[in-house]
């Protein structure tokens, strides 16, 4: 067998057995489907608490307009005046007591409604009783002016616009929250996995030089193969992590459902069907959701994810790599660390906000070029169409600073994997490329 | 002479630092040669060189005579002085693992691995991790694992270190018996004594310079004094001191014998021969101790260096 496929299948053997990994790898999906279970049950209690409100209308206008839902339930007081009441709603341990003074105009009813509580109550309680006084208020009023409120509600009208661009291709806002989806996901996970096998790739570099066995490996072994043997193994047993966690997640997320009755995903499921619901106006958004996937470039995303993944992951892997063999210590690594996270922390915000709030402008167009942002940026534009010349243009790029930052990496690695006890500082670094 | 590796003129700097100043030494097949010198003349660098871990900038490497290639790796066993094992992974597993990448088959590897533990009666650690060995035990497997593709050089730098003095014994036996099978060992280390016992051949590097090279026999002939310890039984040791004095260069000494004699070291001119110390010795009384002090490779060690 040949050194490079003995390495790697050491590297990803010894990650894969690692205890500390496999628990990970169980525990993270759990996590996951733990604290959104939690969530949902909290919610849930939260929500199961009853708000009794006693109402005294003076006004005699609103008298049979509040209605009590699940969880805020409306009793009228009668036959108290306003000190009495507010000490029977105080004693009887109820949420809150409503006045509603008797008053010549409604301008003037506006302005002296009273909400009397233990403490400052919720804003949905607030919500709810201004929503329904306004209401009332709104429809007397129109009355009075000689309108009809239902005639009012008849006329309005809702409005869908259509989109479509100059090419004559339709489009929904659904397509663009599909696209906002598609480009953040596959920009985060490169983010999250760049930093998780990042540091895993300098940590293994740090054990083999503190426990001093590099010495006898590169006796054997050409340092860059040794280096590009961990990248891969390492690259592997991260690809089986995430594989791992989606299956784990889906495994988790249906027992839980089915076994407790819970499903976690299913408020952020039911907005999200609302949401669409609401954008589209159109009843089946199953079929719909499906119109619009298969309108994205998707052979287009899915070369373009795998190219600028690996582009990128290897053009940062190489420097942690390079970082773990500059230090003695994981402690010292701080100072070389920044200048690596920096542009990537960059590379999400502007992704996420700036590219989210126009993928073709300027700011946007200049990150999904420059080597270090691009991978992160560029992915994040693609969904929403970019031009093949500048996809091309990117990878070229990001491909020529990788083999530049391998030779780099390479350079450190193999000068700073046998300096033991020297603490490195930029300055010695530049002297070991002369080296 | 035949030699197994020879260097030639090599040179090498760490930017503005020179850690070889043109170095050739000429290590002859089926010895120890001793590679020596104090910390940080270029000892552990020249050894990189060797291995290829290091490239040098001028001068070359030749081993059987032929330019080293990526290949040879293969004829080298290296132990290097700093040194360790994957502290996670287990023993069998690890040694399996830098056998194949020395170029062993995995099935070999066992075989030969097996071996080697029963010698030295490791076989049980087999399954155990690093971690839970301690240095001793780490480092004969170490040495197990730098010999076990037989290769035809071998380089150890300081060996010993980490061992008690019994497994000590058994390594050093071990270096000796795969030298009589036909290896050739360099051998670098501060321990002269172990110098002493061990090698045919010494190089002393000193400021990243070759300063003495050669058989050791020869270069203890070299630095000889024509000195040599007596003990003498007279009457009266201080006129016996007084008599040879007159004749004789004479250095005051102190050793442990057995009888109480008159004891010095004595230095006689180049021309003179042993014979005509002792025949005017016995003529001044019984001559109980009479050997000639050899330099040691300690002496001679601190001596070059000094004198550099």
């Amino acid at each position: 067998m040949n050194h490079l496929s003995l390495i790697i299948q050491r590297e990803y053997l010894t990650k894969v057995k690692n205890r500390a990994f496999i628990i990970m790898t169980f525990l993270s999906p759990l996590i996951m489907v733990g604290i959104f279970s939690l969530v949902a049950y909290l919610s849930s209690i939260n929500n199961d608490n009853v708000r009794n409100i006693s109402v005294l209308d003076e006004s005699g206008l609103f008298i049979s307009e509040f209605e009590s839902g699940d969880n805020l339930k409306y009793k009228m007081v009668t036959g108290e005046n306003l000190s009495e009441a507010k000490k029977t709603v105080e004693e009887s341990g109820d949420y809150g007591l409503l006045y509603i003074p008797k008053v010549d105009s409604l301008d003037e009813l506006a302005e002296q409604i009273t909400f009397y509580s233990e403490d400052s109550p919720s804003i949905t309680v607030l919500d709810n009783i201004e929503n329904t006084i306004e209401d009332k208020v709104n429809t007397i009023k129109l009355k009075d002016a000689g309108m009809d409120p239902e005639e009012i509600e008849a006329l309005q009208i809702r409005i869908d616009t259509k989109l479509e661009t100059f090419g004559g291709e339709q489009t929904s806002e659904l397509s663009t929250w599909l696209k906002l989806g598609f480009g953040g996901l596959s920009g985060y996970l490169l983010f999250m996995f760049i930093i998780i096998y990042g540091n895993m790739i300098m940590r293994s570099v740090i054990e083999e030089k503190t426990s001093r066995i590099i010495e006898v490996i590169i006796s054997s072994v050409k340092p860059v193969k040794l280096l590009l043997g961990k990248i891969i193994g390492t690259s592997l047993a991260g690809v089986t992590q995430f594989l791992a966690w989606v299956i784990l997640l889906g495994i988790f997320a249906t027992v839980l459902s089915s076994v407790f009755g819970i499903d976690p995903a299913a408020a952020q499921q039911q907005q999200a069907l609302e949401q669409a619901q609401a954008l589209t106006g159109n009843e089946n958004m199953l079929q719909e959701f499906m119109t619009e996937f298969f309108k994205l470039p998707l052979l287009n995303l899915v070369i373009m994810f795998v190219l600028f993944f690996i582009g990128g992951y290897l053009l940062y892997a190489s420097l942690y790599a390079a970082i773990g063999a500059a230090v003695d210590s994981e402690t010292d690594t701080q100072q070389f660390l920044l200048p690596i996270l920096m542009p990537l922390i960059l590379a999400v915000y502007v992704g996420f906000f700036t590219v989210f709030d126009n993928p073709h402008g300027t700011v946007s167009q200049v990150f999904s070029f420059i080597p270090f942002t691009s991978p992160v940026v560029m992915l994040m534009r693609i969904p929403f169409g970019v031009p093949l010349w500048q996809q091309i243009l990117s990878v070229v790029i990001l491909f020529a600073t990788f083999i530049g930052t391998v030779w780099f990496a390479a350079k450190i690695y193999r000068v700073g994997i046998l300096m033991y006890g020297k603490k490195a500082s930029y300055k010695e670094l530049i002297k070991w490329l002369k080296y | 002479m035949d030699n197994l590796l020879v260097a030639e003129n090599v040179s090498k700097s760490f930017g503005e630092f020179k850690a070889l100043n043109d170095v050739s030494i000429a290590v002859p097949r089926g010895s120890v040669f001793g590679l020596l010198g104090p910390n940080g003349a270029g000892k552990t660098t020249l050894i990189r060189i060797i291995n290829q871990i290091t490239m040098p900038d001028t001068g070359m490497v030749l081993l059987d005579g032929e330019p080293l290639k990526a290949d040879d790796i293969r004829h080298i066993g290296y132990l290097p002085e700093e040194r360790g094992l994957y502290k996670s992974m287990k023993v069998g597993e690890q040694a399996l693992y830098l056998s194949q990448l020395k170029g062993l088959s995995r099935p070999e590897a066992r075989k030969r691995l097996k071996y080697w533990f029963d010698r030295l009666e490791i076989g049980d650690w087999w399954n155990k991790k690093i971690q839970e060995l301690s240095k001793g035990m780490a480092q004969k497997i170490q040495f197990v694992v730098t010999v076990l593709h037989e290769p035809k050089l071998l380089i150890f730098d300081e060996p010993f270190s980490g061992f008690d003095p019994i497994n000590a014994n058994l390594i050093k036996d071990e270096i000796l018996r795969l030298r009589d099978a036909g290896a050739t060992v360099i051998f670098s280390t501060h321990r002269m004594e172990s110098v002493e016992e061990m090698c045919d051949h010494i190089a002393l590097l000193n400021h990243s310079e070759k300063i003495l090279d050669g058989k050791l026999i020869d270069i203890k002939r070299e630095y000889r004094a024509n000195t040599y310890e007596i003990g003498l039984i007279t009457p009266d040791h201080t006129s016996t001191e007084a008599l040879i004095r007159e004749h004789f260069e004479l250095i005051p000494a102190n050793f442990k014998t057995i009888n109480e004699e008159f004891q010095c070291k004595v230095k006689i001119p180049e021309n003179t021969s042993a014979n005509q110390l002792v025949n005017f010795l016995t003529s001044k009384g019984q001559l109980t101790h009479f050997v000639e002090v050899v330099p040691s490779a300690n002496d001679i060690f601190i001596q070059t260096v000094q004198n550099n």
